[in-house]
């Protein structure tokens, strides 16, 4: 039993109680917050290491045996989220030093970041479909109260969308989980697995496996219902959209890589097709909406949009191949996304307006800040030898493997325009010369620049350090289709249904 | 049972998504409100049936195992769904009054400020 | 706040009866219905009633307590009774039981604990909703934007 796996959950909680308590304080809680987030990142480091060592990992909460407790189960994938969720935050936290105002870091903003951290820590750890529901709502609380922290009137209206859409999103993964304890009576993905797989009921399960679709598409912003992420990714402050553009539609994909991947396999190669589709309209209409904003947000925000659908593609791609490219490049997006948010914001921030027509003249006053633009912006665009490439090339050579001729054809066009659109903000926040007066706009300190030259660097170290990176992405995805290692770590050598029966006779 | 049970869901659901298509916001809160409120009483029907007053207890003095038992996770589903339903319609509440007095106005379609480009 | 003698008069007697039935729920709640969410839920009912009756300032009075840390510590005081069994070398939360039962309250473990927690979470979570939402009007009055000016505006020297 890995008991140490309840670790990345208890420490980011009970520093959110501490952080909580001492809430008027400004710099005990800054240090709490910064403890807690290191110690999660050092432990999911090494948790990287351990699992790519051993394998799986797993633990019963309550000691209940396996299919009748929540069990926590910790893969190749989870691992990998859980790095990077760890680095987000770190570098969130650094980021929100000298960005956010006092007025919001005393009305509990670190408690609420402990507490995101905690609601992924759950969702990315835990092997139990109601439970993924539960982590879910925790993180999405927590993110209700970043988004609306300061109650300015835009993030009022774009809180209250986010909040109405993710809650309808929510009530379907409810009814999904509710549907299908109907249909296998079980809640355990391990023991889903299971059954699923010798279910004589297969109309049903595909009509189940759908709400799951819609729930996680809802999370992840994909097409017929991403409309809530343009509308309030843009409103909150900077640190909080930066955390958000890289987290949080990122954990829908995970649902979506997880739940599709191990528990819904005969369902995918059923929604396969359908998958295929979402991923290229999401892409297509993602890098459209951008073209058409004029403020840095909000065109990096439908440029998460567009981006997920790649993601998409690695699972519409199904196999072990395509979902390893999928990883690989949700890796990539994170880091870089969060990065272009972080330099777009920064500019924002000292030029005190996103809308492009009234920045200008950012790379003679920050030359340091525009070159760190210019190796993002590329490496969201896929340019050679940046992050962004080796997942693009991933996803396109499987694509052609596979023969999807018109999807990869997608693909390379959308990245095309997605090079325009940052080469806009290129010219309309760095390079042009400003319109007006910024001689009082104040200087970027270092405390702003270190998060985001971070991130840029950690992308160049995935494309220089490409091949582990992308080893591990196989391993882990060969993980997550392997249900029958699944069910024996989780349940013991004879299978969950073994365990149940013994029960039953008993 | 079972049958009026899931009529009572249906007309829940449909209740809920009448009201959310109305451009009322606190319309669209209570549409939430019935939707979560369906969503409970399906996850109540998602059991091994309805079975009334038996209780899934070992019988104190005999030590026999009850054959036909009402299944306990379901109750523990439902009460998990009803706290976060709670804490998230005292959210959306607060959210929704605060909205109101920023934008003085009910109407959804006068919430556009974050759109407009 | 609610002018009403026979309220007020009620909300008097029914604050301490309200907060011993809930500690009643918390101890009955391990074998028998009830527990820590339940309990919490009537403690704070009888809180909320005081505001209704009373208002907000003098609901705050009768117990003095910031109850946003009520709820924080409450979270703690769960979390930690299962540390217990963490550090025994056990998974999170795995229950730990004293062996002889307490006279009048029964057996005692980390369970009921845990409830305890729970019970002091949820006072704090809804009283606090009712009391800044009972509050809002006077911390920040309505700010309604002025009426639409009809003349222009006077060119600025």
């Amino acid at each position: 039993m890995a008991n140490h796996l309840f670790f990345p959950l208890l420490v980011p909680l009970l520093s959110a109680v501490l952080a909580t308590l001492v809430g008027q304080r400004r710099v005990i809680a800054r240090s709490i917050a910064l403890a807690a987030v290191l110690f999660d990142l050092g432990y999911s480091i090494w948790l990287l290491f351990a699992v790519g060592a051993t394998g799986r990992m797993v633990t019963q909460a309550d000691d209940f045996a396996a299919p009748f407790g929540i069990s926590l189960v910790a893969d190749g994938l989870s691992a990998i989220m859980l790095t990077l969720t760890s680095i987000m935050m770190l570098v969130t936290v650094l980021y929100s030093f000298s960005t956010v105002s006092p007025y919001r870091e005393r009305y509990y903003y670190y408690p609420l970041l402990l507490l995101l951290l905690f609601g992924c820590g759950g969702a990315f750890l835990t092997g139990d479909l109601f439970n993924l529901y539960v982590w879910f709502e925790v993180l999405l609380v927590a993110s209700f109260g970043l988004i609306t922290l300061g109650g300015e009137r835009g993030q009022l209206e774009g809180g209250l969308k986010y909040v109405v859409l993710n809650l309808m999103g929510s009530t379907s993964f409810l009814i999904g989980a509710g549907l299908l304890y109907g249909v296998a009576g079980t809640l355990n993905m391990a023991h889903l697995a299971e059954r699923l797989g010798t279910l004589q009921q297969p109309g049903i399960v595909t009509a189940v496996a759908g709400f799951f679709l819609f729930a996680y598409s809802s999370k992840a912003g994909l097409v017929p219902v991403f409309f809530w992420l343009p509308t309030s990714y843009h409103t909150p402050t900077v640190a909080v959209s930066a955390l958000f553009s890289g987290l949080l539609t990122k954990v829908g994909i995970y649902a979506l890589y997880r739940v599709f991947g191990t528990v819904f396999q005969r369902e995918l190669e059923r929604y396969g097709t359908l998958i295929l589709v979402i991923a290229a309209l999401t892409m297509v209409i993602g890098v459209m909406g951008a073209m058409a904003q004029v403020n840095v947000r909000r065109i990096l925000s439908f440029h998460i949009i567009s981006q997920v659908g790649y993601m998409i593609m690695g699972l519409g791609l199904v196999g072990v191949a395509g979902l390893a490219a999928g990883i690989l490049y949700m890796v990539h997006h994170i880091v870089v996304k969060t990065a272009l948010f972080m330099i777009g914001g920064t500019a924002e921030y000292l030029a005190g307006t996103g809308e492009l027509k009234q920045m200008g003249g950012m790379a003679r006053r920050e030359p340091i800040l525009a070159g760190l633009w210019l190796l993002a912006s590329f490496s969201l665009a896929g340019l050679p030898p940046l992050s962004g490439f080796f997942g693009k090339l991933g996803l396109i050579q499987v694509g052609l493997d596979q023969g999807q001729w018109l999807m990869v054809g997608v693909a390379a066009v959308v990245s095309l325009f997605t090079l325009f659109s940052m080469l806009k903000i290129w010219n309309e926040v760095f390079w042009k010369r400003a319109n007006v007066d910024q001689t009082a706009m104040p200087r970027a300190s270092a405390l702003l620049i270190a998060p985001s030259a971070l991130l840029v660097a950690l992308s160049i170290a995935i494309g220089f350090g490409a091949s582990p990176v992308l080893r591990y992405s196989r391993y882990s995805a060969e993980q997550v289709f392997n249900t029958q290692s699944l069910v024996q770590d989780v349940c013991g050598p004879a299978g969950c249904d073994a365990v149940t029966s013994t029960a039953n006779n008993q | 049972m079972t049958f009026i049970l899931s009529l009572v869901v249906g007309t829940l659901f449909a209740g809920a998504a009448y009201l959310m298509l109305r451009r009322s916001l606190v319309k669209l809160i209570l549409g939430l409100v019935l939707l979560s409120h369906g969503t409970n009483l399906l996850l109540f029907l998602m059991g091994d049936g309805v079975v009334k007053g038996m209780p899934p207890f070992v019988d104190e003095a005999t030590g026999v195992t009850p054959t036909v038992a009402a299944d306990p996770l379901n109750q523990a589903l439902i009460l998990t769904a009803i706290v976060i339903n709670f804490g998230f319609t005292a959210f959306i509440l607060s959210l929704a009054y605060r909205t109101n007095q920023a934008v003085n106005s009910d109407d959804l379609d006068d919430m556009v400020e974050t759109d407009r480009l | 706040m609610y002018e009403s003698m026979i309220l007020r008069t009620i909300a008097r007697l029914m604050l301490p009866l309200l907060l011993l039935l809930s500690l009643f729920m918390v101890v009955r709640g391990h074998h028998l219905p009830g527990g820590g969410f339940v309990g919490g839920l009537l403690a704070s009912a009888a809180i909320i009633l005081q505001i209704v009756a009373f208002g907000p300032d003098y609901a705050r009075e009768i117990i003095p307590v910031n109850y946003l840390r009520v709820a924080a510590t409450g979270v703690g005081f769960a979390a930690c009774w299962g540390l217990l069994a963490l550090v025994q070398g056990q998974p999170f939360m795995a229950a730990r039981w004293l062996d002889t039962p307490i006279p009048g309250i029964g057996k005692l473990g980390t369970p009921v604990m845990f409830d305890i927690g729970v019970y002091l979470t949820v006072i704090g979570v809804t009283t606090q909703l009712a009391l800044v939402l009972a509050e809002e009007p006077t911390l920040y009055p309505l700010r309604r934007s002025p009426p639409p000016q009809t003349e222009p505006m006077a060119p600025e020297a």
